[in-house]
């Protein structure tokens, strides 16, 4: 590592390692299989786990990012979907956290400690990378904003009990026009539209949503008027760390049940870990998770110390969720026939992995934006 | 009231060997960590401290990396943690541990309740409970599978090999605890945060007052002469072999000849 | 300490209700081999209350000498009264030797009296040897029985064990065999800090498992809570019970009092059969003294079939079925 962690950090990475071995992992099938797991978020709660990085004053535990970051890679070593959950139930809560008032703080991260559920919600179903394309809107009516669209490929959003809706309040401005607007579940005209029926990450929940005027006061809109578009970036900029941790944990599980097998299986004689071809495929695997392990935790540190950071998580998020992919896939090979099977989680490891190169910002968009920025330099 | 919860440090795995060019154990990559009955102990006086507002000091005989245990209970909700920690404690069977362990509780004065777990899985020998009672005088209730505290009582149920037995004690008392008691909390991050600035004291024998003659090796009627790893009596296994049908034919055959159908 | 002062090879004959626990006899079993070495004699400690009949048991059994200290305080366990008794005879009588079940009630009275006397006490002995000095070499379990250590109490007396019960094995009784009864009138003082409030016996389904004859055991490798329906039924068709690993429990398909396992319970059973079950030190340790053990594992290298004396490597879910389809056909 390029520093070392506190004692405290160092403590809350056993803590959150032995709580996933003991709690997460062997859930992770049953939620592939069952979806949200209802339990789990209750011991997540009773863990402490749900608002790590959140001030004391709130209910948190005053975590800096490297700490988040620690929690998240640990739980994707268990369950990618566990820490995806996770993941956008902070990316939400931050923009209350780095933009609200302190009514709006006082009042929603005490909740987000304690574990109700925040989901963040900007992507729609006919504008996901194009963000300024989207077409909710709310309208001001005397001191009130009524607010008609939808969402989809919302995380968390079928068991959330605080959105965070995007919604152009400026629709001739583009993305210079969006707000960001609080919506509690349970709102009047807040409908719960169709779960999604995804390849992976079965354990978090995905629906669309519709708004059907819904009426929300002034007090409803974080941050200033029109500033939801910056106010979004910079949350996913957090969330990107985020994917390098969830792509460095879920490589390395299953890098983990590839390698017990290469260990044991033999082949013409001999364990196919001694096999040349084998060896070759778990140093490149090994190589690319230290890389994005390294890689996240120094965006990790550079985001604790104030640094400005969207260049550099954008790259560990790219790099990472790619990697990830390839390594997963690499193992369901390494375990042959038994990796294509679902009694040996390698598959649904890999299923897991494909979301991350396309959620909080895909490869492509990544690739516009370090590309444009390295080129600008 | 006041509680006071003794753990031990314990290997994390206890699938250990024995270093065939020492005879000693294999000590390479154990981590050290709260003895699972000790969990239940702590868990238990947590339980207590949320319902009544007790105060919990925990305590630990051992090596200095004990004090990261003693953290971790920290974490989870004690108040403040000792450490029992000198070369002069090293070596001790279960009656100088017990005498050392009472010893601290004599200088801490004041306590209402004793909370040990079980026994610890390294050791297996649930000893220092009932030990440090006796050298204080206080009744005892091991392999408490409940517990309640009302008024100047301990209401606990016990497991005994076939049957529960309720019993209604005065404090102060010792008590053991079985794992049916509870299911013990992780210490949360914050918990784990707020650990790093509680007290936690170190005492050896001297600052005790011990007797040197009583503790450590010298305080041990024990003495382990010896340290093995169990054989495995090889037998001759006789495999059935073939189809599921033949195997089960095979095995049906068997249950006959054992007269079992 | 003068060593030589004590002697005699003591048991506590723990007993409820005037019914002798199974640990006493065992006791006597390993006291009539030890006393092979010295000849030291065998004496059965008996406290309770209109317990004196259990005497000439204990004599049968092997016992030279039965105590027997018959008080109303001591009609039901309470550590207290059962160490002050137990304390002042041994006092009285010095044994070189003396013996406990290691049942709930042996390992919460037996340190106790160790801590009174400031003597030595092994726990959880699985064998006792006993040296022409009359040192005592205590073999236990340590690290869930990882780890065999052999201890020994050279300079204190007297060398105490609990030990692990069905171990040892009572033998066969010696009806109207002759030993010394004494009647030890003494003072004993109620426990008036302890009170004992109820006593309920454990909900069982069926006989306590160790006293199971024919037990189908199932573990790990079992996949699913449903499938424990097929080792019911198997079971069923052989007069037998089922019992589980520790991992069963802790997933709660099954309640601890089924467990089988250095934190569950110890059997010897005539005829144990082993299902997805992978020989993990701490569950050997609980049936290795059953007399026919079969074992069904998928995976040819579970160190379970070290101990067993039949085996087939194959998918319990299919040979199960079919060992039912094929006990049918017999009947």
């Amino acid at each position: 590592m390029l520093f070392d962690f506190t004692q405290e950090q160092l403590m809350i990475r056993d803590m959150v390692r032995d709580f996933t071995a003991k709690e997460v992992e062997p859930r992770d099938k049953w939620m592939d299989e069952n979806g949200f797991d209802h339990e789990l978020h209750k011991k997540l709660c009773d863990a402490g786990l749900m608002g790590v990085h959140l001030p004391e004053q709130y209910g948190g535990a005053d975590g800096d990012a490297i700490t988040s970051a620690i929690v998240i890679h640990e739980l994707a070593k268990g369950s990618a979907s566990t820490a995806l959950f996770v993941d956008a139930h902070w990316l939400a809560a931050d923009i209350i956290l780095y933009h609200g008032t302190e009514k709006q703080k006082s009042k929603y991260l005490p909740m987000a400690a304690a574990g109700k559920i925040f989901a963040f919600g900007l992507t729609e179903s006919s504008a996901g990378s194009d963000a300024a394309g989207i077409k909710s809107q709310a309208v001001k009516d005397g001191d009130t904003w009524v607010l008609n669209g939808g969402k989809a490929w919302i995380t968390n959003s079928g068991v959330a009990d605080v959105y965070i809706i995007l919604a152009k309040t400026q629709p001739e401005l583009g993305n210079k026009g969006i707000s960001a607007f609080i919506v509690e579940e349970g709102t009047e005209g807040l409908k719960i539209g169709k779960k999604e029926d995804k390849m992976g990450m079965r354990g978090t929940c995905t629906t669309e949503l519709s708004f059907d005027n819904i009426r929300l006061p002034a007090s409803a809109m974080v941050g200033a008027e029109n500033s939801g578009f910056k106010i979004a970036m910079m949350a996913l900029d957090g969330a990107r760390i985020s994917v390098g941790a969830i792509a460095a944990g879920l490589a390395e599980h299953a890098m983990t049940i590839a390698k017990h097998y290469a260990n044991e299986r033999t082949t013409f004689g001999k364990p196919i870990a001694k096999h040349q071809g084998i060896m070759f495929k778990f140093a490149d695997m090994a190589a690319h998770i230290e890389a994005t392990t390294l890689m996240t935790y120094n965006v990790a540190r550079m985001k604790a110390e104030g640094k400005r950071h969207t260049l550099e998580a954008a790259m560990a998020k790219l790099f990472g969720s790619e990697m990830c992919t390839k390594t997963c896939m690499e193992c369901i090979q390494v375990l042959g026939g038994y990796g294509y099977s679902k009694e040996y989680h390698v598959e649904r490891l890999a299923r897991d992995a494909k979301l991350l190169e396309i959620g909080e910002g895909t490869s492509e968009i990544l690739r516009m934006l370090i590309g444009a920025t390295i080129l600008a330099k | 009231m006041k509680i006071l919860v003794f753990i031990k440090q314990v290997p994390d795995t206890i699938n250990v060997r024995i270093d065939p060019k020492t005879g000693n154990l294999d000590r390479t990559g154990l981590k050290g960590v709260i003895n699972p009955f000790d969990n239940n102990a702590l868990e238990a006086a947590l339980k207590i401290k949320e319902e009544t507002g007790a105060a919990i000091t925990v305590v630990s005989m051992g090596p200095p990396q004990t004090e990261e245990s003693l953290r971790i209970a920290l974490a989870m909700g004690c108040d403040e943690a000792v450490i029992l920690c000198a070369k002069e404690l090293g070596g001790a069977d279960t009656l100088a541990t017990g005498y050392t362990l009472a010893s601290a509780v004599k200088k801490i004065g004041d306590y209402d309740l004793l909370l040990f777990g079980r026994h610890a899985v390294d050791a297996d020998t649930g000893q220092c409970g009932p030990i440090v009672a006796e050298f204080l005088n206080l009744p005892q209730i091991t392999f408490a599978t409940s517990i309640k505290v009302e008024e100047n009582h301990v209401i606990c149920e016990r497991d005994f090999d076939d049957y529960i037995q309720k019993v209604k004690v005065k404090l102060p008392a010792v008590v053991t605890v079985c794992a049916e008691i509870n299911e013990p909390r992780y210490p949360s991050p914050l918990g784990i945060m707020k650990a790093m600035k509680k007290p936690l004291i170190t005492w050896t024998h001297e600052d005790m007052g011990c007797d040197t003659e009583r503790i450590g090796k010298n305080g041990s009627p024990s003495i382990v002469r010896e340290i093995f790893e169990p054989e495995h009596t090889q037998k001759d296994t006789i495999m059935f072999s073939g189809e599921t049908d033949e195997i089960a034919k095979s095995i049906v055959d068997l249950l006959e000849q054992q007269h079992l159908i | 300490m003068d060593k030589s002062l004590y002697k005699g090879i003591w048991i506590f004959a723990e007993q409820k209700e005037g019914i002798l626990n199974g640990t006493p006899l065992e006791l006597l079993a390993k006291a009539i081999e030890l006393k092979k070495i010295n000849g030291d004699e065998i004496t059965a400690l008996l406290l309770g209350n209109h317990v004196e009949p259990l005497a000439d048991t204990l004599i049968s059994y092997g016992a030279d000498q039965v105590i027997v200290i018959d008080h109303p305080v001591l009609k039901e366990y309470k550590t207290i009264p059962y160490t002050e008794a137990t304390v002042k005879m041994i006092k009285k009588y010095k044994p070189s030797i003396f013996l406990f079940g290691a049942t709930t009630i042996g390992r919460d009275l037996a340190p106790r009296i160790m801590a009174r006397l400031g003597t030595g006490l092994t726990a959880d002995c699985l064998d006792l040897k006993l040296e022409k000095d009359g040192t005592l070499v205590q073999t236990k379990p340590s690290y869930g029985g990882n780890i065999m250590c052999t201890i020994t109490i050279p300079d204190h007396r007297p060398q105490m064990s609990t030990v692990r019960p069905k171990v040892f094995t009572a033998i066969h009784a010696e009806p109207g065999r002759t030993g010394k009864i004494v009647l030890e009138n003494i003072d004993v003082t109620e426990d008036e800090s302890t009170q004992v409030l109820s006593v309920s016996p454990k909900e069982t389904n069926g006989e306590p498992i160790d006293k199971a004859e024919i037990i189908v055991a199932g573990g790990r490798g079992i996949k699913a809570k449903e499938e424990l329906a097929l080792l019911e039924e198997l079971a069923k068709l052989i007069g037998g019970r089922v019992a589980v690993s520790r991992p069963l429990v802790d997933e709660k398909w099954m309640t601890h009092e089924d467990q089988i396992g250095q934190s569950g319970n110890t059997v010897k059973a005539r005829f144990i059969l082993n299902i997805g079950i992978s020989g993990a030190v701490q569950y050997i340790v609980g049936m290795q003294n059953s007399d026919c053990i079969v074992t069904i594992n998928k995976n040819p290298t579970a160190d379970i079939f070290h101990i067993s004396s039949y085996g087939a490597v194959a998918d319990y879910s299919e040979l199960l079925p079919a060992i039912i389809t094929e006990i049918k056909k017999r009947k």
